[in-house]
């Protein structure tokens, strides 16, 4: 097998392993769904009346950033139960398949909690479209790119869960910028190439670095 | 990992600080291809540092370590388990065994499973082990790929009699055709394996 | 060490750029037709921004080095030059808030690109602290610093096209630093200001780092000597 193949299936086997354990636990994605909606519905009592559209979107993206904080908080937990993550680590894997597999199963929960909060916020507050799907899209992909390695950080420190939201907000302000643009600028294509910006530079720099994040 | 010559294992001067704190005082040793290793000492003198330095968990502050072989000719087992507590035994075997491109992983696991007595228990979750169980698992994981070197911490401290009877065994298979690095607090139950003999202060 | 010799030197050297450059800055160089005396800011408040760039930048190179090659001094120099940026990033945010006070009669202004895009970095810059503050020492920590440090420099500029982006819809109220045409002697006052923090950042750093290396110096004889 290639070395490319190998490295897919290696990456593949370790986010099935992810789906396979939430699908078991049943843990971390009802409660990402259940926080959504609850979110949602405190936005609407939290928003005076005559609120515009606009402002309405930008809610959206806060009840994103923070559920996607509450799956991400839980990502590398499987891992820490068992000292399972020495065990990835001391494969002969690339490490940073170890990231690649995490996050895009970080990447299904967090979609499947957004195809549950994008139609309910057009339900509730005000009609999404095309575009602002596509930002919320190509946002996600950055939230897990990047989250997956600041959880892996997390993990290795003394005040975990308090750690993740502080190292993860700073860095998700151009994420909801991007998304918040697409949703309600007129041209939301430049949101869009910027999110894919996002996207390209710190996937990358996460690929790169994961290495040295869980490493001595 | 570095390769040495003509031996498994060179150690010169090794020391590990986190900082603050010395886990390991400078060691040095050798150890040839198929030696056993015994290491001793009290709590706190550095044992498992030292085994974490020789998988490659960690790296050395001071000194120089080489270890022959690649991570995929080195099995461990350590104070923890290292499996995923949620996910059944074989499943835990199948995924270490396809990270380590375990040929035919399907059968080794099942083999293994069967020669640690696990095979009645291979689809119950790993959370419904109990402890000697789980080690027994974990000393599957690390037999797996067929390691030219084993690296294990402890491994007697958290088996029951039949688990102890089992390594026993299994050690001694390993003996002569592995080369092993073993650390215990109880030296004489492994005494008569050893071939080397380091002792942590 | 001959490098700790010139310290005091360039200690000396600093403190006379700065006198010298406000000397320029408040009484050579010639008031500001529109903005009037709270321009004068302007010469402190651009060269701290270029200087936390500067730091931010440096303790990413170190980092990088770190990686690459390792360390223990590295990462000292790394966390040092960070430490640094983040100072001068808390300066460029409180000369940021007196000129827009002095300017517009506000402390703070969401229009002002450069203002909230020191926002985010500072903030970024002291979870790194807490970062640091929470792993435990060792060679992990360097690493774990050492990553963050790259992603802080990779957020610069991807915060700064964010936030211009954002302008669009945040405020289009618009911030003028100074008239683009500088007078000789504005421009020389703001070259001297330039270098005088530039160096001063310098001189700091290798305080700091003197205080830490002699720290690690500290605990190695101890450690010899038990």
């Amino acid at each position: 097998m290639s070395g490319i193949a190998l490295y897919a299936t290696d990456v593949i086997a370790l986010a099935r392993k992810d789906l396979r354990l939430e699908l078991r636990a049943r843990d971390t994605l009802p409660a990402m769904l259940l926080f959504v909606l609850s979110t949602l519905a405190v936005f609407h009592f939290a928003l005076p009346a005559g609120t515009d559209r606009d402002a309405a979107y930008g809610l959206l993206w806060i009840a994103i950033i923070f559920t996607a904080l509450l799956g991400l908080a839980r990502a590398w937990a499987p891992e820490r139960e068992g000292g399972a993550l020495d065990g990835l680590v001391l494969a002969p894997c690339d490490r940073s398949a170890i990231w690649l597999g995490k996050s895009l199963a970080t990447l299904a929960f967090l979609g499947a909690a957004e195809l549950v909060a994008v139609p309910a916020f057009a339900l509730f507050f005000a009609p999404v479209d095309l575009v602002a799907v596509a930002g919320v899209a190509l946002a996600s992909i950055g939230i897990c790119a990047v989250g997956s390695l600041l959880a892996a950080m997390a993990a290795a420190s003394r005040g975990r869960e308090v750690i993740l939201p502080l190292l993860f907000l700073p860095l998700a302000i151009p994420l909801v910028v991007g998304g918040v643009g697409a949703g309600i600028s007129p041209n939301g294509a430049t949101y869009l190439s910027f999110l894919g910006l996002y996207d390209l530079v710190f996937a990358i720099l996460a690929w790169a670095t994961f290495e040295y994040v869980v490493t001595e | 990992m570095t390769t040495a010559p003509g031996h498994a294992i060179v150690g010169e001067s090794v020391e590990k600080r986190y900082g603050r704190k010395r886990a390991l005082r400078g060691v040095s040793f050798t150890l040839p291809r198929q030696g056993f290793l015994l290491v001793t000492g009290p709590n706190g003198s550095g044992k498992t540092t030292l085994l974490r330095l020789l998988v490659g968990l960690a790296v050395p502050t001071k000194g120089n370590l080489s270890v022959e072989g690649e991570r995929s000719a080195l099995g461990y087992v350590g104070h923890e388990p290292l499996l995923y507590r949620e996910l059944t035994a074989f499943e835990n075997l199948d995924l270490f065994g396809r990270l380590y491109r375990v040929p035919e992983r399907r059968e080794r696991s099942g083999m293994l499973l069967e020669r640690f007595g696990l095979w009645e228990v291979r689809a119950d979750r790993v959370s419904t082990f109990s402890r000697g169980m789980t080690q027994r698992l974990a000393l599957c994981r690390a037999l797996l790929h067929d390691p030219a070197l084993v690296v294990l911490d402890e491994p007697f401290t958290a088996l029951d009699e039949d688990g102890s009877a089992l390594l026993d065994r299994e050690l001694a298979a390993m003996s002569g055709e592995r080369t092993v690095v073993l650390s215990t607090h109880d030296p004489g139950r492994v005494a008569s394996l050893a071939t080397h003999r380091l002792v942590l202060a | 060490m001959s490098s700790r010799n010139n310290l005091p030197l360039l200690a000396f050297l600093t403190a006379g750029l700065l006198g010298l450059g406000v000397v320029l800055a408040f009484v050579v160089a010639p008031e500001d037709a529109d903005q009037g005396i709270s321009q004068k800011i302007f010469y402190f408040h651009v060269p701290i921004a270029l200087t936390a760039y500067a730091c931010f930048g440096l303790g990413a190179w170190k980092a990088l080095r770190l990686l690459w090659v390792g360390g223990e001094r590295r990462d000292l120099e790394s966390y040092t030059w960070i430490h640094q940026g983040t100072i001068f990033g808390a300066l460029t945010l409180i000369t940021g808030s007196i000129w827009a006070r002095a300017s517009w009669g506000v402390w703070w202004s969401w229009g002002s690109n450069q203002l909230v895009l020191f926002l985010v970095l500072v903030l970024f810059y002291c979870a790194y602290f807490m970062l640091r503050f929470s792993v435990d020492e060792g060679a992990r920590r360097e690493r774990i610093c050492a990553v963050y440090a790259l992603f802080g420099v990779a957020l610069i500029p991807v915060s700064f096209f964010a936030i211009r982006l954002a302008s669009d819809f945040i405020h289009p109220t618009v911030f003028t630093r100074s008239g683009p045409q500088m007078t000789h002697t504005m421009f020389t006052a703001f070259l001297v200001c330039w270098a005088a923090l530039t160096l001063l950042a310098y001189v700091m750093y290798r305080v700091e780092l003197v205080g830490k290396r002699t720290d690690a110096h500290l605990r190695e004889l101890r450690e010899a000597l038990t």
